[in-house]
């Protein structure tokens, strides 16, 4: 009996499409964020709350991830900019070569923002880099404010997490310090928002996260002088 | 459930392996995995074995290691494993750490029967 050492990652051929993905991504200054949740926490209701925000003029596009139907793709296309529904058809997450699929037939040239919403589920999407500058976690108040301590990956690999429907605490259990404290517990460097995508409460936190982040990547100034 | 993609991942890498090495036989794969890496031991190793069963590499073992989050202090330079207690330094107390490891998905490696 022999044993030969690997020392090679399991996702290799993922994360080698993702660093594709990456570098693509970088060379037309797009800023890629990679949202994630559980069913239900509200991903697409931000997406269109972040869409509708935005100017027709504005370089934006939506993938988003689900096992089956195209109805959060219908939902985002109402507000005008280009959406495309990757159908996983069973599997619980997206990976790198589906985003590179959909990709396929846009011009990345025409592009500075790429939402990616992934399918809901707080442990597989932890595991696939889909070349994202960053990953975003949104978690509802009608959650548990325990689940960063149960989901601890998904936060950990997180670098902001938005609390939404914070509309609904006078109802719910909740308690947002006890979140905020569970969060910072598993990723003591990760950004924390709280929002309400129904009435609109602390939505401009968000923006004001998302333009940083724009910014930072030099993407704005750079596409403005063009 | 994203384990069977992962032990998925582990056969192509084996398959692989294999057909560089005609003269051998893989008899077990070791990985490792983090307690951050957000995939289920157990759950991995349902998947495997339905993944190799009926193929020429059964009975191909796989063997899981776990790895536990560490974190590095920046007062005293220490390592530690983190502990449900929090990411303060069990050493000299100081709040300020950073993360060393703990999200591995690694093949670590194959033992080989030559046959």
């Amino acid at each position: 009996m022999s044993r030969v050492p690997l020392a090679k990652k399991v996702l290799s051929e993922n994360n080698r499409l993702a660093a594709g993905l990456r570098a693509r991504f970088r060379q037309h200054s797009i800023l890629c964020l990679n949202l994630v949740s559980s069913p239900g926490a509200g991903k697409t209701s931000l997406l269109e709350r972040t869409l509708e925000r935005f100017a027709a003029s504005e370089r934006v596009a939506v993938l988003t991830g689900d096992i089956q139907t195209d109805n959060d793709a219908r939902r985002l296309a109402r507000c005008g900019f280009p959406v495309k529904q990757i159908t996983t058809g069973g599997a619980c997450h997206l990976d790198a070569r589906m985003v590179e699929r959909a990709l396929a037939d846009w011009q990345l040239d025409g592009l500075n923002l790429l939402l990616i919403e992934n399918v809901g589920n707080l442990v597989c999407p932890s595991s696939y880099d889909l070349g994202e500058a960053a990953k975003i976690v949104v978690l509802s108040v009608a959650e548990g404010d325990d689940k960063p301590l149960k989901y601890p990956a998904m936060f950990f690999k997180s670098d902001l997490l938005v609390i939404n429907k914070i509309d609904l605490l006078p109802y719910v259990s909740f308690d947002v310090a006890r979140a905020r404290e569970h969060a910072r517990r598993v990723h003591p460097g990760i950004d924390i928002l709280e929002v309400s995508c129904t009435t609109g409460e602390g939505l401009e936190d968000w923006f004001r996260w998302l333009e940083r982040r724009r910014d930072a990547s030099g993407i704005l100034n750079l596409k403005s002088e063009l | 459930m994203h384990e069977l993609s992962i032990a998925n991942a582990i056969m192509e890498t084996v398959r692989a392996e294999a057909r560089k090495r005609p003269g051998a036989r893989v008899a077990k794969v070791g990985v490792r995995i983090g307690v951050l890496a957000g995939v289920d031991p157990e759950a991995l190793s349902f998947g495997f074995e339905v993944l190799v069963r009926g193929t020429e590499f059964e009975p191909l073992v796989l063997e899981i290691e776990s790895r536990p989050r560490r974190h590095r202090c920046q007062r005293c330079e220490a390592a530690f494993d983190v502990s449900d207690d929090g990411l303060a330094c069990p050493a000299c107390g100081a709040t300020e750490t950073v993360f060393i490891s703990g999200d591995e998905l690694e093949l670590a490696y194959l033992e080989l029967e030559e046959s």
